[in-house]
């Protein structure tokens, strides 16, 4: 029923990066995210799962703080990025932000050049002493984001120009040119076609040897082909947690049954 | 017959068809009102309809064409001789307007007999004295040849008049019979109605494209009526502007234009700055209610009329800024009027356009690009300097170019603030003056329409029109370009 | 930068999250600077609108207090009514020339029995005290009360604007050194009978509901004249524009094919809008002046060159309405067999209306406050000091209006005018705060979400 999982890069920790503990998330009086506790481990992909406005997505941006910028929202509980607590009164969300890189639904390249595009992030945490280097960056980054074949003749064109999947894989380049420790994507495949889809897949799990990668998704077949852990949520809540092939297979609770066998969604 | 009474008259033609119609259709369908295709009302504004359209139409065809007709009948009369040394045949027609307007006058007050008016002639009476007692002056004493054009102008004026009473009536009765005559249970009235409405409505549509002809029509004719008793190189190569209503005035516009951008350059440099950080603190940094506050308070300065600020630059800023750069101060001023009191002031006036047209355009940069800069670990300054203005940047350059059109094209404020004086000068303290506040000067005077002193204006007008519409059209164009990219 | 920092995760981080390095550090510092200059930018915003408010009110509130000085003024009969038979008709003969000398002879009398001394012999000398008006005001009343002369009666006399202007602080010894129209002895007469009560300020009525008067008698000009010429504009306004703004309106959004000539309309319109005020008046002046010879000043004039300045902006703001109510009400007025036509008119209409009034509202603010067009269309330069006849005569006779009598006022040289035009600034932005609170008020009642 499922594709099994690529398991092309074999890289395996059991090292916590994230940890969260007793996460609740408020919007105004709408009681979003209810004692949420999960280990999200480094070195993994870890794919968040559920039906639609379960609080996946919201609980994803409470990682890099980046419901911050929504003025109603409100988090309470400990998440902690290598022991440190990202909501502690010191922690300022740019620095936070800059170990905990983010790619988003929709590829939303500046309307900027493509190098601009990658160099943009370098440039603002102040990653490079001088051109050079920062054009050393810009290629690796894009290298990793497996695009630089398709794109270094053309570094001065429009990021805005590429088609929807190279845009993803350019922003996902962006997110990785800052050195972040964590990558969050929030449903990174959902505007994009099949084929891009699959180049975009197979980058989460070539990255896997370098980040902890997070990735909120609707698809099924795309959590058990590229995640090694899954987490369902349901209402609010995180109904399980565990090894992908685990859930799929064998899931705990009813209601991730129901979900997976597709009763509920 | 008076026009208020033809009016009258056609509308209760059309009363008297509405009913007539309405009665005509429930009778025809032997008083059973389902009989008929549409309902009763229908058929009666169909004959009132139709017997008011055609009527009117004709009646305003006429109270145009009618004025035309019968002055170049009454110019025909003139022989070239008629006209002194040194004036004009407009000049002469007009003279003749007024003679024929007094005897009518005097006609009307009883002083003359319509057929003694008729057959006046100078000879034979003292007509200055009698059109003076009847209350109109006449400047000269009326030669033969204006008496004759203004008898021939009285008696076309008023067959004319009879003509137009018998026609626009004639119209009405006929419209209205005619549709009477249609008026059967089977007739789709309500159809013939709503296709007259809507007539209309493409009528009510078309006043902006009329509008526009009469703006540039009346710019138009009178402009090339100035270049051809003012050359155009002058008015376009000169660089004095001194108009001397006794003749030999230098009307070159340089002077003027220096002025006018002059101010609008130092309205622009007050109003962007302060207009762009206020949309970008308002729609970056505000909170909810701050900005419920602050945004409405910015935009009452929108709300006063430029007289109010023209009265502020002329009271208030002028003294003020004397105070501190004139004699007394750093003597770089002369007087409370100058380019830097008029720019300031139109400065904050544009404050709210520029700051409410950018709080716009910042606000249509999508969502998705502030959450992309912000998930890099941008603060919100960078996110702004360096994602959002650079993608709102065409927008922003149009919200600027509208502003300043507005700039250029403002009256009140340089009529009042910027002084009188035409110079090509660089300091913001001297008084200049710009094309808006000239053209209020030229109009507003005794001088004589028809002297190039006037008429000037016109020039000044359609220059002023040009500008500010190929700003305007330009600005539009970039603006839609730019919100197109986001939608 | 090496690769092993690209490698990351094994290798501790650089820094923890709970210090704030120094790059951040900076960079918070300028995130606080940008903010700093955008309040900064609003503030200077509030603060140039605050300055200009306090400035109208200041100046401005004065001219709604007026000074008057208490005559006992003697009726003598010998030079009002030499005959003695108390006929208006006759009495109408004596010219405010011979009331003059009663009212100035009444004044000295108020001077002496007041015990100030001074070097001034009679009442000629203390004429510059009061208004040129007000002999014609004493005229007038005895003409209406013909009984009384032979009486003393009582009158509040209107103080000339230099000995307003003194009371007000406008006027000082210092600034009427090279004065003709007073002296220091009057000043000094002044004091005393203020503190008596004599000369006395109070509401002053006649700046609201009066004529303008001539350049030498500000104390006596007021606003209510050109506020009927304002009015009567507006009424044109307003029966034309709602009218053909809202026909062109439902044209443009309900029936225009797209096609080149909807899109020419379009065009037209927005550009109109951004058309300078001035262009329209010279478009007044040639249409309807020069062409179509209707008469200068007239209100009628001013109102069909202000209703083509403002149909584009209610044509935009109609439009707005319209496109706010739901496709489904159209759908569902055409479901039942009604026309096209009869959609429109029986149902979009109807619900559009609050939003089409307050756009009709706002453009008749802004034509109330334009006065750019009424200056070439000659409202001003012409002293509206009748008030029109009736209701045709309000359309077709000459008048001002309040902005174009505000910007004569400040013109003039006097500066007791420009307390008059502040004033009538006040007045007229009263006006504006009302139509623009009506039309908040509307939104707020029948604002619709669909």
């Amino acid at each position: 029923m499922y594709d099994s999982p690529l398991r092309k890069t074999e890289v395996d920790t059991n090292e916590s990066k994230i940890s969260a503990r007793d996460v609740q998330v408020y919007y105004g009086d709408t009681h979003a995210i209810k004692d949420v506790n999960v280990e999200i481990l480094d070195k993994t992909v870890t794919a968040f799962i559920g039906p639609s406005g379960c609080g996946k997505s919201t609980f994803l941006r409470t990682l890099n703080r980046m419901n911050d910028t929504i003025d109603i929202c409100r988090v309470e509980g400990l998440i902690e990025l290598d022991g440190e607590d990202i909501y502690d009164k010191r922690v300022d969300p740019v620095q936070l932000r800059a170990k905990v890189g983010m790619v988003f639904q929709k590829p939303n390249p500046f309307p900027k050049s493509i190098y601009d595009n990658v160099a943009y992030g370098p440039k603002i945490h102040g990653l490079a002493k001088n051109k050079a280097e920062l054009d050393e960056i810009v290629e690796k980054a894009l290298r990793r984001g497996a695009i630089w074949d398709e794109v270094k003749d053309r570094l001065d064109a429009p990021g805005t120009g590429l088609s929807g999947g190279q845009q993803q894989r350019l922003c996902i380049a962006r997110a990785v040119a800052t050195e972040p420790e964590v990558l969050l994507m929030d449903e990174p495949c959902s505007a994009l076609d099949p084929i891009a889809t699959s180049q975009v897949e197979e980058l989460i799990d070539e990255l896997r040897a370098n980040y902890s990668v997070v990735i909120v998704t609707h698809s099924m077949q795309q959590a058990a082909r590229v995640s090694q852990k899954t987490a369902f949520f349901h209402l609010g809540n995180l109904v399980e947690y565990g090894d992908t092939s685990q859930i799929f297979t064998n899931p705990v609770d009813p209601r991730t049954e129901s979900y997976i066998t597709g009763r509920i969604g | 017959m008076p026009v208020l009474w033809l009016i009258l008259i056609v509308l209760a033609l059309a009363v008297a068809g509405f009913i007539a119609g309405r009665a005509r259709a429930i009778s025809g369908a032997g008083d059973d009102r389902r009989a008929l295709h549409s309902l009763p009302n229908y058929y009666g504004w169909n004959v009132a309809m139709k017997a008011m359209v055609p009527a009117f139409l004709a009646l305003v065809i006429w109270l145009i064409a009618q004025p035309f007709i019968v002055n170049t009948k009454a110019t025909s009369l003139l022989p070239e001789t008629a006209i002194p040394e040194g004036s004009t045949l407009g000049l002469v027609m007009s003279d003749v307007r007024r003679v024929a307007d007094g005897l009518d006058l005097a006609v009307e007050q009883g002083l003359l007999g319509a057929s003694e008016a008729a057959d006046l002639t100078v000879t034979g009476s003292d007509i200055r004295a009698t059109l003076g007692s009847a209350g109109v002056a006449v400047g000269s004493e009326i030669s033969p040849e204006i008496l004759a054009a203004a008898q021939s102008y009285r008696s076309s004026n008023a067959t004319g008049n009879l003509l137009r009473s018998l026609v626009v009536i004639g119209l009405a009765l006929v419209g209205g019979a005619l549709a009477l005559a249609q008026t059967k249970p089977d007739f789709r009235a309500r159809n013939a109605v709503e296709r007259g409405i809507r007539a209309i409505l493409v009528g009510a549509a078309s006043l902006a494209i009329l509008t526009t002809i009469g703006i540039v029509l009346s710019l138009v004719f009178n402009t090339i009526e100035f270049f051809r008793i003012y050359p155009a190189s002058e008015f376009f190569g000169s660089f004095t502007w001194s108009p001397s209503f006794g003749g030999g005035s230098q009307l070159g516009i340089w002077p003027l234009l220096w002025g006018t951008l002059y101010i609008s350059l130092i309205a622009l440099l007050v109003s962007v700055p302060i207009g762009l950080f206020a949309a970008v603190y308002l729609s970056e940094y505000a909170g909810p209610k701050f900005r419920s506050v602050a945004k409405p308070a910015l935009e009452l300065l929108a709300g006063i009329p430029t007289i109010v600020y023209g009265l502020f630059a002329l009271l208030t800023v002028g003294p003020l800024l004397l105070s501190v750069f004139g004699r007394d101060g750093l003597g770089w001023m002369q007087a409370g009027t100058a380019v830097m009191t008029a720019g300031l002031v139109m400065g904050i006036m544009l404050i709210p356009f520029v700051s409410s047209l950018s709080d716009d355009i910042i606000n249509a940069v999508p969502q998705s690009l502030r959450d992309g800069s912000y998930g890099l670990g941008a603060t919100k300054s960078e996110t702004i300097k360096q994602v959002i203005l650079p993608a709102a940047l065409p927008g922003i350059v149009g919200a600027i170019l509208l502003a300043a059109s507005r700039a250029i094209g403002e009256t009140m404020i340089v009529v009042l603030g910027a002084g009188a004086a035409a110079r090509l000068s660089l300091n913001p303290f001297d008084a200049m003056t710009t094309v808006t506040a000239k053209i209020v000067s030229q109009l507003t005077g005794d001088a004589d329409f028809a002297s190039p002193e006037a008429l000037v204006a016109f020039a000044l007008g359609m220059t002023l029109f040009v500008m500010t519409l190929g700003l305007n059209v330009f600005a539009l164009y970039i603006v839609r370009k730019y919100r197109e990219q986001y939608d | 930068m090496t690769d092993a920092t690209y490698t990351g995760g094994k290798e501790p981080a650089k820094h923890g999250l709970l210090t704030v390095d120094a790059r951040t550090k900076k960079r918070n510092a300028s995130e606080k600077r940008f903010r700093l200059y955008g309040l900064a930018a609003i503030g200077a915003g509030v603060f140039f609108l605050v300055v200009l408010l306090s400035a109208i009110i200041s100046n401005g509130i004065g001219a709604f207090q007026q000074t008057f000085i208490e005559v006992p003024v003697y009726l003598e009969e010998a030079k009002l009514d030499k005959t003695g038979n108390r006929d208006p008709a006759e009495m109408a003969k004596v010219s405010t020339f011979g009331y003059s000398p009663l009212i100035q002879n009444s004044l000295w009398k108020v001077v002496v029995d007041s015990g100030a001394e001074t070097p001034l012999e009679d009442g000629g000398d203390v004429k510059q005290m009061i208004s040129a008006s007000a002999a014609a005001k004493v005229r007038d009343w005895v003409l209406a009360n013909p009984d009384r002369v032979g009486e003393t009666v009582d009158f509040q006399i209107l103080a000339s604007s230099r000995v307003d202007g003194y009371l007000k602080g406008r006027v000082s010894r210092e600034s009427i050194a090279q004065d003709k129209n007073i002296d220091a002895e009057h000043l000094d007469l002044v004091d005393v009978l203020r503190e008596q009560g004599v000369v006395h300020k109070s509401f002053n009525w006649e700046f609201i509901t009066g004529a303008d008067a001539s350049e030498s008698r500000a104390e006596q000009a007021g606003l209510g004249v050109s506020m009927l010429g304002s009015l009567f504009m507006m009424i044109t306004v307003l029966l034309l524009a709602l009218p053909i703004g809202v026909a062109a309106s439902i044209y443009l959004e309900e029936f225009a094919p797209t096609n080149r000539f909807t899109d020419f309309i379009e065009v037209n319109i927005s550009n109109l809008a951004a058309v300078p005020s001035i262009v329209f008046g010279i478009l007044g002046l040639a249409a309807f002046i020069q062409f179509a010879h209707l008469p200068q000043s007239a209100p009628i004039v001013g109102g069909l060159t202000l209703t083509l300045m403002t149909l584009p902006t209610i044509v935009i703001s109609t439009r707005a309405a319209l496109k706010a109510v739901p496709p489904s009400i159209r759908d569902a007025a055409l479901g039942v067999g009604a026309s096209k036509m009869q959609a429109t008119f029986h149902h979009v209409l109807p619900l559009a209306m609050p939003g089409i009034l307050t756009g009709t509202i706002i453009g008749l603010a802004q034509a109330l406050g334009e006065t750019a067009p009424l200056l070439l269309i000659g409202m001003v330069g012409y002293i509206a000091t009748n008030y029109p006849e009736g209701v045709f005569s309000g359309f077709l006779s000459p008048n001002s209006a309040m902005p174009a009598q505000i910007y004569e006022w400040a013109k003039r040289a006097d500066p007791a005018y420009y307390e008059r035009a502040w004033g009538g600034i006040i007045i007229l932005l009263l006006f504006l705060l009302a139509m623009n609170l009506i039309a908040i008020v509307l939104r707020r009642k029948f604002e619709r979400r669909w």
